[in-house]
């Protein structure tokens, strides 16, 4: 195994100094460190981040390896900076079985670019009827944590409650899709100014907030962890501030795009800006980026979802919802909350990995912790080129934007999966 | 290294403008198509005058306020927009249209008599002899311009012209009318000095 | 001059006053013997049609032919879009065919924008989901100034299914553009959210029809599907004629040279009672009329130079 030497890196923002990989691990650090087998990284001006870990991915294999697969979709992982991903249960066949986890977990174990932590189904063929086999997932070789129908939200309650309280057994958590199903019926965007405008039938932002003041009630009268994917609002920020407040373990992510792009993009009928929960408004964003900042949202995950081009080369309304977001979320996230190295870590790497409960990702370089990390070039600008990205679909809503900040290198328990901004495999 | 003096280069050439006709004469040469229209329609009976737009509208209604001076006659006028009948539509940008507005008798079984500025190449009276056959059936269509330039690219030939100009095929006739220019005149602006 | 006719927010004062100015010489062509113009002679209209709309179709294919263009009618039951062929696909075939212009009807709000971006012809919006239906609105705006006289600083009241309706859009823009003041009147579950906004600022929204009625030179009522009481839009056919109904005790509360349209086809009894309809105030049959004339005047201006 080669050992790395990594030089003049500022760890986590801070001053530079050398970083040694070793059989796995951070094997040293400090200033002026020696190492004559070690292949040797100048990464003067470059900041070290403990890998980045993604707890929304969509890597959509089985069933539609025409969008993405597993290892595709890792590659894409690598080179946005993670080394570990959450990959969502909505494939084809539906991850709600032992079998299904553990064909998604060995894939990723064959591409080895990232860690792949299969999430499993909450209710079987995400149809919200009845409970999938949660134990059977958690006692597998996929060890599944982390539960979620994502793409349906549960919305029978007395449904949600058993499931809630079902995976304490096992320290599971339900990450839940929070859109109240009858007041989304045919939704398209956010339901406001433009929807009207555009004469696209709105999906209303109590869709979304309702459903989280339902299930932070029912995770504390239960006492289960609960965790919200995707929140949009500003409503839902409230909510989740007051339920923090009253001492419920709920935790939440937020996604690049709803960080940064607003409703308006609809305007173009372009449905690579279709996306669910949709695209809100200024104040909408203003509101995330504040809670992002606070703490009242916990992590960035990118809700990276992957589509063929005959699913958005379409009518807004026949199109698939969703955007890719894995290659780009470190740049979002350094526009957003600028070179706060600390938060940007803690948001998306040591908190996704907490609640993830994934060993081994979320922690700092230090000696005696597993090399997973990324280096970052913070003063380099790119312009975000479909073609060129590693995933097999096109679909990003930041085509030809300028973003702020690379990813130079990216190790997976010491082995590089990038180097010079490229994949090594 | 200077450049050679300015002697050498060619002095910017003027464009050259000739007046044609003053507003005195373009005044006379109207009464004259009047005069001669009198003539050969017999007293400008069953006669209708059909002014094509821009130009040829306030000069269907001086010849008509002439004839009726001269011989107390009242020749009914109407506008003929030929902008839809055009064979050049899709060289420029789409052409406002403009009205056609048929005098109330109509023009069937009558002598229509055309009325334009300038003759050229003939092409708009082609449309407008189009145009004419879409709107009534008149029994016979007569010409009269103010100005013909030559040139012609069709079989076209005016039955009353005001003045025949030799002119080249680079250089242009202009008519300003008091009604839409505020004065009359024709000038001649020219191709090379 | 535009390229496309999307929405009625495409259209400037002078545009739009230019469109209407035509339509005015195009509607002359009606009364001649010959009612055919040469001035779209070789050109190629496709009227791609993804909804049954026989009056919108036969209306444009008129329009079309008054010019002399050629006119293919492309429609999607028993063609290759039954078979699920793309919206894309569809428009590289008409792309291929040498469509000048594309007049399309499509269930889904914004499929115009889209075809705009794979065909270079031009592309008119014949009515998209419940976004808009521009030449509606040009037709209903002619219909008003031909009747009234003008059209700035008109009081037009439009009545009932605002959600839904792509009319209602189309008119609100335009309609705002050349001065006119528009109350949007219905049940508050079918206006939509933000109208006044998203649309012109200036539009009033009641829920009062007989408050409304009074103080409008133009009451536009619009279609009313049965079917929304379903949904809980309103609680019954029977409620909804009561309250946003215009029957003859209300229609007399117009000012008398108030007029009434309605941009068909009608529910008689449900928005509007045939003593309504058929009553000299109705400009229903002319709409139709009219609407001949405008579309010559939309496709003329689009295909009748060279606006590349």
């Amino acid at each position: 195994m080669t050992a790395y030497l990594i030089r003049n890196v500022s760890v986590v923002g801070g001053a530079p100094t050398d970083l040694l990989i070793r059989d796995g691990v951070v094997a040293e650090t400090g200033a002026g460190l020696a190492a004559p087998d070690a292949t040797v990284l100048d990464a003067t001006g470059l900041v070290a981040l403990p890998g980045l870990v993604d707890l929304h991915t969509h890597l959509r294999e089985p069933g539609r390896e025409d969008a993405e697969t597993v290892e595709s979709g890792s590659r894409a992982a690598a080179l946005g900076g993670y080394t570990a991903v959450c990959a969502m249960a909505n494939t084809s066949p539906v991850a709600d079985t032992a079998g299904v986890v553990e064909q998604v977990w060995r894939l990723g174990r064959e591409a080895g670019l990232v860690d792949v932590q299969p999430i499993g189904a909450v209710t079987v063929g995400l149809a919200g009827e009845r409970l999938a086999e949660l134990g059977a997932m958690a006692d597998s070789a996929a060890r599944v944590r982390i539960f979620s129908d994502d793409g349906h939200c549960v919305a029978d309650p007395k449904l949600m409650r058993r499931a809630l309280e079902y995976v304490k057994a096992f320290d599971g958590v339900i990450a839940q899709h929070a859109e109240e199903p009858r007041l989304t019926e045919g939704a398209q965007m956010h339901e406001g100014e433009v929807s009207t405008r555009l004469g696209l039938t709105g999906w209303p932002a109590v869709a979304e907030e309702a459903i989280i003041a339902r299930d932070v009630l029912l995770a504390e009268h239960v006492g289960s962890r609960l965790h919200i994917c995707h929140v949009s609002t500003a409503g839902s920020v409230e909510v989740l501030r007051h339920a923090k407040a009253r001492g419920v373990k709920v935790t939440a992510e937020v996604t690049p795009h709803h960080l940064l792009l607003t409703d308006e993009k609809a305007a173009s009928y372009d449905p690579v800006y279709k996306v669910n929960p949709p695209l809100r408004t200024a104040a909408d964003v203003a509101a995330l980026r504040a809670a992002l900042a606070e703490g009242v949202i916990d992590i960035v995950a990118t809700d990276h979802a992957p589509h063929a081009v005959e699913d958005k080369e379409c009518e807004w309304a026949y199109a698939r919802p969703g955007m890719l977001g894995l290659e780009t979320a470190l740049s979002i996230a350094l526009d957003v909350l600028g070179p706060q190295w600390d938060l940007i870590a803690e948001r998306m790497s040591r908190a996704p990995a907490r609640i993830a409960g994934l060993d081994g990702h979320g922690l700092d370089p230090a000696p005696g912790v597993p090399a997973n990390l990324t280096l970052v070039d913070p003063a380099a600008r790119r312009v975000v080129e479909p073609a060129e990205l590693a995933s097999r679909s096109r679909n990003t809503p930041y085509a030809r934007m300028t973003l702020p900040g690379r990813i130079v290198a990216t190790f997976l328990r010491g082995e590089p999966t990038v180097l010079d901004g490229k994949a090594v495999k | 290294m200077a450049y050679p003096p300015a002697a050498h280069s060619s002095p910017p050439r003027q464009p050259s403008v000739k007046v044609i006709l003053a507003a005195a004469d373009v005044t006379r040469v109207v009464d004259r198509i009047a005069h001669q229209i009198l003539e050969k329609t017999q007293g400008a009976a069953d006669t209708v005058l059909l002014g094509i737009p821009t130009r040829g509208v306030p000069l269907a209604r001086r010849l008509a306020a002439r004839i009726s001076t001269f011989e107390d006659v009242t020749v009914p006028v109407g506008v003929l927009d030929i902008t839809l009948y055009r064979d050049d539509l899709r060289r420029h940008a789409t052409r406002a249209v403009g009205p056609t507005e048929l005098p109330p008798g109509g023009i069937d079984g009558r002598r229509v008599i055309l009325v334009d500025d300038v003759l050229f190449s003939g092409r708009t009276v082609r449309a407008a002899l189009d145009a004419l056959s879409d709107v009534g059936r008149p029994a016979s269509v007569q010409l009269a311009v103010l100005v013909d330039r030559g040139h012609r690219q069709l079989p076209i030939r005016a039955d009353y012209v005001g003045k025949n100009i030799p002119t080249a095929l680079a250089e242009s006739v202009k008519v300003t009318l008091a009604e839409t220019d505020g004065a009359d005149e024709v000038r001649l602006h020219g191709g090379a000095a | 001059m535009i390229r496309h006719l999307l929405s009625g927010a495409d259209l400037d004062a002078a545009t739009a006053t230019e469109i209407l100015d035509t339509a005015a010489e195009m509607a002359t062509v009606a009364g001649r013997e010959v009612k055919k113009l040469p001035a779209l002679r070789g050109r190629t209209v496709v009227n791609l049609f993804y909804e049954d709309s026989t009056r919108t179709r036969i209306s444009f294919e008129a329009a079309a032919k008054r010019l002399s263009a050629d006119v293919i009618n492309f429609s999607a039951k028993g063609s290759s879009v039954a078979k699920g062929e793309s919206l894309k696909d569809t428009a590289l075939t008409l792309q291929a065919m040498g469509a000048d212009a594309v007049v399309v009807r499509h269930p889904a709000s914004g499929a115009p924008h889209r075809l705009a971006n794979w065909v270079d012809g031009s592309v008119v919006n014949a009515g998209d989901g419940t976004h808009e239906h521009p030449t509606q609105a040009l037709l209903d705006a002619y219909t008003m100034r031909s009747r009234l006289g003008r059209l700035d600083g008109l009081h037009v009241a439009i009545v009932g299914d605002v959600l839904h309706s792509r009319v209602a859009r189309s008119n609100v823009l335009l309609l705002s553009t050349l001065g006119a003041k528009v109350t949007l009147v219905g049940p508050p579950t079918l206006i939509p959210v933000d109208i006044s906004p998203a649309l012109a600022p200036g539009t009033d929204v009641s829920y009062d029809l007989d408050a409304v009625l009074p103080g409008v030179d133009v009451v536009m009522m619009l279609r009313v599907q049965r079917e929304r009481m379903n949904d809980s839009y309103f609680p019954s056919a029977r409620e909804y004629a009561r309250r946003y109904g215009l029957d003859g005790p209300r229609m007399r509360r117009l000012p008398g040279h108030a007029i009434v349209m309605h941009p068909g086809p009608m529910n008689r009894g449900m928005e509007i009672t045939p003593e309504v309809a058929d009553s000299p105030r109705s400009t229903i049959v002319e709409q139709v009329a009219n609407g001949v004339s405008v579309r010559m005047a939309v496709l003329y201006l689009l295909l009748g130079g060279n606006n590349r």
